[in-house]
């Protein structure tokens, strides 16, 4: 398939669709106008898709510079009149959440959906949040998909209840729903309107104790007819296995686990799938428990359902087991899969044969940690101010790496160990002002281009305010890396890769206040090295921006012009002391069991600044 | 508008209807093209009218890491293989599949690429990569159905080292009870890659089904 086909599949036609890509369609068969992100794993597909084909869809399209900013860009949209769609990961919910949190009061006019994309075992992210919690915090609509077909038709759906209840919904996938890929049916792709009108109306925009007062109380009777909608709804369904000793309510990607668990067990048990799952049905799920006689509650994080279960067998005084998370038949951490809820569900029912002998290996297997690619720009820097460090006599011990999100937190592998705290977006700021008023270490800051952009700034503004010592690099490779290559606005192009005015950053560095700021590329070892000593032995706030585009974009850049340079090792030149394998470090280059040092021609990038690594200029252009 | 659940997939949408699942288990190391061959797959078992899911893990590495992808065809809800119930293991990397040796029993067929990718881990100290050998014996010693094809070799052949990937899934579809047509596969190859490199990951392809078909 090719992405284009996303946009141009016709009605009736089927493709194999990630879950993501999935919510591009359903929001282009929706007739959307507006949508916008900031780029975070496991929902980034959504915006590469929208970068493709946004033009093409006569859709507005934009990588916004924060989750905050996007949620704001799409909540005027529907203010507006129009049908937005703002979308992010987990704790990307985080940082928009103070404007979230609002807009459920406020409302809107044009259907307006919210994907959160949760990251259960944090197979790329800083923590586990259940975001159904956010939903139930903001009194936000909640949908929950279970594959790629229904991400497509929950949008329509959401949209559509967007609007009847003037009100934004909440889509919360998983990683493994985001990252599903399954056959989706296709409909008819809509044409959005173009623009909207805002129509004032301060009562319900203006959010001052006056007017919210009422706000509240409206979004709190709103909520009550939702419920009856969910209670009601097609979207939660019971399905009967054919027994009644055994109900199973479950969500999201849990559902698929049990329904395959059942399936292979031949289990006669109920099961009640939630898709609808906040306002909670409590009339459809009182129904199921009076239904059977016990419950097991089957979801994916927290114990947010099983909790509300619990709360209705309260109130309505029933003498039932609920198992799940809280008695500790199914564990609280990390992603579910079909054996964990086999082994969980084998505690409750003697029905289920737990497997059987697994095959074993005694023999150790290579560790592969993610690692910073080759030809990446962030290695040079890292080499570069390593040996500023080292040049200055500055002992590691005394000095604070203070890190950040993004693909340079890599180098807390050895040998660099230059990532020692690193907690959320543009903490590297706020977090090297505190330890530089804490202690007497020295702190050295590293942020990336698009970081920057999304919080850095204020932690700046602060460090050159509060008069906080910090050295901070900014380690701009032109493009947000970790999320697969998004535009951002340090670049001349925007979401729909039309050009777009570049913001400086030492511009803006500049403008902050800061007394020493240098622009260097770090392919340029020894004038970076230069750099870093004299940013080491300023005193102030320093901030030294290493500039060169990320190894992928310069490797689809040379593609295009023909360009293949690799790089060899002359075995007659090289003394094999390792410089290039246990300083440098670049997964390119490996040792024989012979100790010979050797270039994988099918890794090297071609970046060259091995070859300034190398004391006996044995590294050499291979012919 | 929501006639029927979402999340129970109608008869007809699912086609031809299979007595049985087939569930197949990729594994290799980012860059070796791993999501691009199951797609591949996934699309060409779709195009046969079955249902299927697929599941990507994209782990933080762009590079370097390990990347595994699932296949479910069939009846089947989630994307994620059972312990011990893989009918088909494709291991783009020799070690990578002793990593997932959980999923196999007797009755898997196994493809291994026989050509190792050693990490930075291993140049530096801190992790160690078994003698090949040992590799292949501990392999043997307890696969019963299983195909060691060197893919590079295959592919340097066909014209391009970059087609490895290829001569395994034309090794992988040359295995017996595999559940989709070799015409269908190649259909979804030509749709998948880019144009300019479809002879020569043809020809890798058909290479490494003659390997495992011979």
């Amino acid at each position: 398939m090719r992405v284009e086909e996303i946009l141009t599949g016709k009605e009736g036609e089927k493709l194999f669709l990630l879950g993501n890509e999935a919510a591009v369609r359903g929001a282009l068969e929706s007739g959307v106008s507006v949508v916008s992100t900031y780029p975070g794993t496991p929902s980034s597909e959504i915006g590469d898709v929208f970068y493709k084909i946004a033009q093409k869809a006569g859709v507005y399209f934009e990588f916004s510079s924060n989750e905050k900013v996007a949620l704001e860009v799409s909540i005027a949209a529907a203010a507006a009149g129009l049908r937005s769609f703002a979308f992010m990961k987990h704790v990307g919910l985080n940082v928009a959440a103070d404007s979230f949190m609002s807009a459920v009061y406020t409302g809107v006019k044009g259907g307006m959906i919210v994907l959160s994309a949760d990251d259960p075992s944090m197979y790329s992210s800083q923590n586990e949040q259940d975001n159904r919690i956010m939903a139930r915090l903001a009194g936000i609509p909640m949908l929950e998909p279970s594959n790629p077909q229904e991400v497509k038709d929950l949008m329509k759906y959401g949209f559509d209840l967007s609007e009847q209840f003037q009100i934004p919904i909440l889509m919360r996938t998983t990683t493994r729903i985001s990252h599903m890929r399954g056959v989706v049916n296709l409909g008819p792709v809509v044409r959005g309107k173009e623009k909207g009108f805002f129509s004032k109306n301060v009562s319900q925009y203006v959010v001052v104790p006056a007017y919210v007062v009422k706000l509240r109380k409206e979004l709190i009777e709103k909520l009550g007819k939702i419920k009856e909608i969910a209670d009601n709804s097609p979207l939660n369904k019971i399905i009967d296995q054919g027994g009644k000793t055994l109900g199973i309510i479950t969500s999201g990607g849990a559902f698929n686990y049990v329904m395959d668990v059942v399936s292979e067990n031949d289990l006669k048990v109920n099961i009640l799938k939630l898709t609808f799952s906040h306002p909670f049905p409590e009339k459809l799920v009182l129904d199921f428990i009076n239904s059977v006689d016990k419950i097991l509650v089957v979801e994916e994080v927290e114990p947010v359902m099983e909790k509300e279960v619990l709360a209705i067998i309260g109130k309505h005084n029933i003498k039932k087991k609920v198992f799940g998370k809280l008695d500790d038949t199914l564990p609280r951490i990390y992603e579910y899969n079909p054996d964990i809820i086999s082994v969980g569900m084998a505690k409750i029912t003697d029905k289920i044969l737990i497997k059987k002998e697994k095959f074993t290996t005694e023999l150790p297997l290579p560790l592969r940690p993610p690692v910073l690619c080759p030809g990446c720009p962030h290695r040079a820097s890292y080499y570069a101010l390593k040996k500023a460090i080292k040049g200055l006599k500055l002992k590691e011990e005394e000095i604070i790496y203070s890190s950040d999100i993004g693909c340079y937190a890599l180098a807390l592998q050895p040998p660099y160990k230059m990532a020692d705290y690193c907690i959320s977006m543009g903490s590297s700021l706020g977090i090297g002002c505190g330890f530089a008023k804490a202690t007497n270490q020295k702190v050295i800051s590293f942020i990336g281009d698009s970081t920057f952009f999304h919080a850095g700034m204020p932690g700046l503004v602060n460090a050159v305010h509060n008069k906080a010592k910090i050295l901070l690099v900014v380690m701009d490779n032109r493009i947000t890396g970790m999320t697969g290559g998004q535009t951002n606005p340090g670049v001349p192009l925007d979401g729909m890769g039309n050009p777009a005015p570049e913001v400086s950053i030492e511009g803006i560095v500049r403008g902050i206040g800061v007394k020493l700021v240098k622009t260097v590329d770090p392919f340029n070892l020894k004038k970076t090295e230069e750099v870093f000593k004299e940013a080491l032995q300023f005193e102030g706030v320093v901030v030294v921006i290493t500039k060169q585009p990320c190894a992928r974009l310069t490797d689809t850049k040379n593609r295009k012009k023909g360009i293949n340079i690799k790089y060899s090792i002359n075995q007659e030149k090289c003394i094999k002391c390792l410089i290039c394998v246990k300083n440098f470090t670049c997964p390119a280059i490996f040792t024989e069991k012979d100790g010979s040092v050797h270039i994988n021609p099918l890794l090297c990038d071609g970046c060259g600044v091995c070859v300034q690594v190398c004391p006996k200029k044995a590294i050499e252009v291979k012919k | 508008m929501w006639g029927l659940c979402p999340g129970m997939p109608k008869e007809s949408d699912r086609g031809e209807k299979m007595k049985n699942t087939y569930k197949i288990h990729l594994i290799g190391i980012g860059g070796q093209g791993t999501i691009k061959t199951s797609t591949i797959i996934g699309e060409a078992a779709m195009k046969k009218g079955l249902n299927v899911v697929m599941s990507e893990v994209h782990g933080m590495a762009q590079r370097g890491g390990t990347v595994i992808t699932e296949l479910k065809i069939g009846e089947v809800y989630s994307p994620l293989i059972e312990e011990t119930d893989a009918d088909l293991l494709l291991a783009f990397e020799p070690t990578e599949a002793l990593r997932s040796l959980n999923k196999l029993s007797e009755k898997t067929f196994v493809i291994v690429n026989s050509i190792p990718i050693v990490p930075f881990t291993v140049s530096l100290g801190i992790s160690e990569y078994p003698e090949l050998s040992t590799v292949f014996e501990e392999l043997k010693g307890k696969i019963k159905n299983l195909v060691l094809i060197d893919a590079q070799k295959v592919a340097k052949e066909a014209g391009n080292i970059i087609s490895e990937n290829m001569a395994l899934l034309g090794a992988a579809i040359a295995t017996p009870n595999f559940p989709v047509d070799k015409e269908l596969i190649i259909q979804s190859m030509k749709e998948n890659l880019p144009p300019e490199t479809i002879k020569t990951n043809l020809k890798a392809f058909e290479m490494g089904f003659t390997e495992v078909k011979n």
